[in-house]
C-alpha cells in the first residue's frame, strides 16, 4: 500500500478529516457553461470566521486544504487567508482561474509554499475556451497566469473538463500542458447545479464519444486493461466504503455549511452554529453518511461493476437516493468495459435528461518533463527510531 | 559532529496523525510520515535547541534507548530531513526567522 493509502487508513480509523475543500467565495469572473454554482456573495464567511475556522480545521488535524471557489482571487483577502492557511502549516493547493495571478501573485503562492495551483483549461483554441467561460480573452490571460507561476516554479495542473463543446481539443490542451511544464487532468463530470438544476447535464459528452477516451492510451495508458470487464467481488470489495467523503474528507461553502463533498450537497452543520469538531464527530448527516458500506447500496450491491465502479454517492444523492446508483457512473461503467450494470437493468438510467452522459472519470497526467510526485516513509535509520 | 541546531522549513505542511507526523514538502512533493521518535524531534527544531539536549531531554526521557546510540541516530536523521530541505542545519542558534515554522503542529 502507498503511503498516501497508509495515512487515509489511518486518519479513517483516527476518525480524522485528512482533508478539506474550502470555497471561500462563489463569485467569479468567469461564467462557464457548465457551472454548477450560483455565484451568489452575500452574507461570505468574513476573514475574522475564515480564520478561525482554519483554526478548528487544524486542530481537528486536517491536513490537505484546496482553496477554491468562484474565483478565490476574488475575494481582496484571498492572500491572507492562504497566509494564514500557511502559518497553521496546511498543505495548501488552490484552484483558480489565474486570470488575476502575474509576476507577483505568483511569487507570493511560492514563497508562501502553496503546495500547487490547479488551473480549469477547456481548450487550447481561444474561440473555444472564451466560448465556454463567457470571458473574450480569457484563455489568454489564464495562459500568462499559468506561466508567470510556472517561471517562479509553482506545479500547476491544468484541469481539462471536457463536454460536448470541447471534447475535440483534449489532446491539444494536453500537448499546452507539455508546452508549459503543467501536469494534465482530464475530467467528462458535468455535475448538476448545487441548487438541483439539471439544464447543465445536456452538456455532458455522448457516450460514443466518451468510449473514444476510454480507448485513446496516451490518456489512460494500457486501454484493454483499462477497460478490462470487472473482476469478481469478494466480501472486501463489499465491506468496502463507497468514498472518502465524509470519512477523511469534507467540503465547506462560503457561509460555512458543511457538507461531505462539493458533489455531495447534504447539509451537515454550519460553522457559524457549531464548531467544526461538533459537526465532524456529531453530525447524524454524517453518521448515516459513514455507516453505508457497498453491501448496503440498494442496486449497487448486486452489481458485477461494485468493485471497479467510480459511483458517486453525492451524484447518487442527487439523483434523490445517497445509497442508490449514480446513473452517470452506471453509463461510465457500461462505456468503459461494455457490462451493463445493475442499474441499467434497473432501468435507473432513463431517469437522467441524458441518458448517454458520461460520469465520473478522471486521468492524471505528470508533465513530461517535470519529476512525478514520490512518497518517502523516512525513519530515522536503528531499531530504536 | 559539531553542535547542531535545527529549525523546520517553511515551506512544509506538516500535521500530527495520532502519534506520529506528516510532512510534505512544497518544492518536491516528497510525502514524510515521521515515527513518533523522528516526532519529538521535528517538534523540538525551533533553531534554539541544539539536537544534543533535545535528545537528553525529550528522547531518552521518553523512551527506552541509549543516550549515545539516540544521538547518533538523530544525528542521522537530521542529515536525512536537512538533505530533503525540510529542516536546516546550522552549528549555532538559527535565528533568521525566513526558517522558522510557527507552529508545532
Amino acid at each position: 500500500m502507498s503511503l498516501m493509502g497508509q495515512l487515509n487508513r489511518k486518519a479513517l480509523g483516527l476518525g480524522v478529516p485528512l482533508s478539506v475543500h474550502l470555497d471561500i467565495t462563489y463569485r467569479c469572473n468567469e461564467r462557464c457553461e457548465h457551472c454548477y454554482l450560483e455565484h451568489d456573495g452575500d452574507n461570505e464567511l468574513t476573514t475574522a470566521e475564515i480564520r478561525s475556522f482554519l483554526r478548528q480545521l487544524a486542530e481537528a488535524g486536517v491536513f490537505f486544504l484546496t482553496i477554491s471557489g468562484g474565483e478565490p482571487l476574488m475575494r481582496r483577502d484571498f492572500f491572507e487567508i492562504i497566509e494564514y492557511a500557511r502559518e497553521l502549516t496546511f498543505n495548501v493547493k488552490v484552484k483558480t482561474n489565474a486570470l488575476m495571478i502575474r509576476g507577483k501573485e505568483a511569487h507570493f503562492l511560492r514563497d508562501a509554499g502553496v503546495e500547487q495551483v490547479q488551473v480549469s483549461i477547456y481548450s487550447h483554441k481561444p474561440d473555444v475556451h472564451d466560448a465556454i467561460t463567457k470571458l473574450p480573452g480569457s484563455l489568454s490571460r489564464s495562459l500568462e497566469g499559468i506561466r508567470q507561476m510556472r517561471a517562479a516554479g509553482l506545479k500547476v495542473t491544468l484541469a481539462n473538463v471536457l463536454m460536448r463543446s470541447n471534447v475535440q481539443d483534449y489532446a491539444g490542451v494536453q500537448a499546452l500542458s507539455a508546452e508549459v511544464g503543467a501536469h494534465y487532468t482530464l475530467d467528462p463530470t458535468i455535475t448538476p447545479m448545487l441548487n438541483g438544476g439539471s439544464s447543465i447535464l445536456s452538456l455532458r459528452l455522448p457516450a460514443e464519444e466518451l468510449r473514444a477516451i476510454f480507448r485513446d492510451e496516451r490518456l489512460v495508458g494500457n486501454a484493454a486493461e483499462f477497460c478490462a470487464p470487472p473482476p469478481a467481488i469478494d466480501d472486501a470489495i463489499r465491506e468496502g466504503l463507497p468514498c472518502s467523503a465524509g470519512h477523511t474528507s469534507c467540503y465547506i461553502t462560503p457561509w460555512g455549511d458543511v457538507y461531505p463533498c462539493v458533489q455531495f450537497p447534504l447539509a451537515c452543520g454550519n460553522l457559524r452554529q457549531q464548531s467544526f469538531r461538533e459537526i465532524w464527530a456529531g453530525s447524524k448527516q454524517l453518521k448515516e453518511v459513514r455507516s453505508i458500506r457497498a453491501k448496503h447500496l440498494s442496486i449497487c450491491s448486486s452489481c458485477s461493476h461494485l468493485g471497479t465502479c467510480t459511483r458517486c454517492p453525492g451524484l447518487a444523492f442527487m439523483e434523490g437516493n445517497m445509497r442508490g446508483p449514480s446513473s452517470a457512473d452506471c453509463e461510465k461503467s457500461f462505456v468503459r468495459t461494455g457490462v451493463v450494470t445493475a442499474g441499467m437493468l434497473a432501468g435507473h438510467s432513463a431517469s437522467l435528461p441524458t441518458a448517454s452522459s458520461s460520469g465520473l472519470v478522471q486521468i492524471h497526467m505528470p508533465p513530461a518533463a517535470a519529476p512525478v510526485a514520490r512518497e518517502v516513509l523516512l525513519s530515522a535509520a536503528s531499531a530504536n527510531f | 559532529m559539531k553542535e547542531c541546531y535545527l529549525v523546520r522549513s517553511r515551506t512544509v505542511a506538516a500535521r500530527l496523525l495520532g502519534e506520529e507526523m506528516i510532512i510534505m514538502s512544497a518544492t518536491d512533493s516528497t510525502l514524510f510520515n515521521l515515527n513518533p521518535v523522528a516526532t519529538l524531534i521535528w517538534q523540538a527544531a525551533d533553531g534554539k535547541t541544539p539536537l544534543t539536549k533535545i535528545v537528553k531531554e525529550q528522547i531518552c526521557t521518553t523512551f527506552d534507548v541509549e543516550p549515545a546510540e539516540a544521538l547518533r541516530d538523530a544525528q542521522q536523521f537530521v542529515l536525512d530531513l536537512a538533505a530533503h530541505g525540510i529542516l536546516s542545519l546550522a552549528d549555532s542558534p538559527i535565528t533568521d526567522s525566513k526558517g522558522m515554522a510557527v507552529n508545532r503542529s
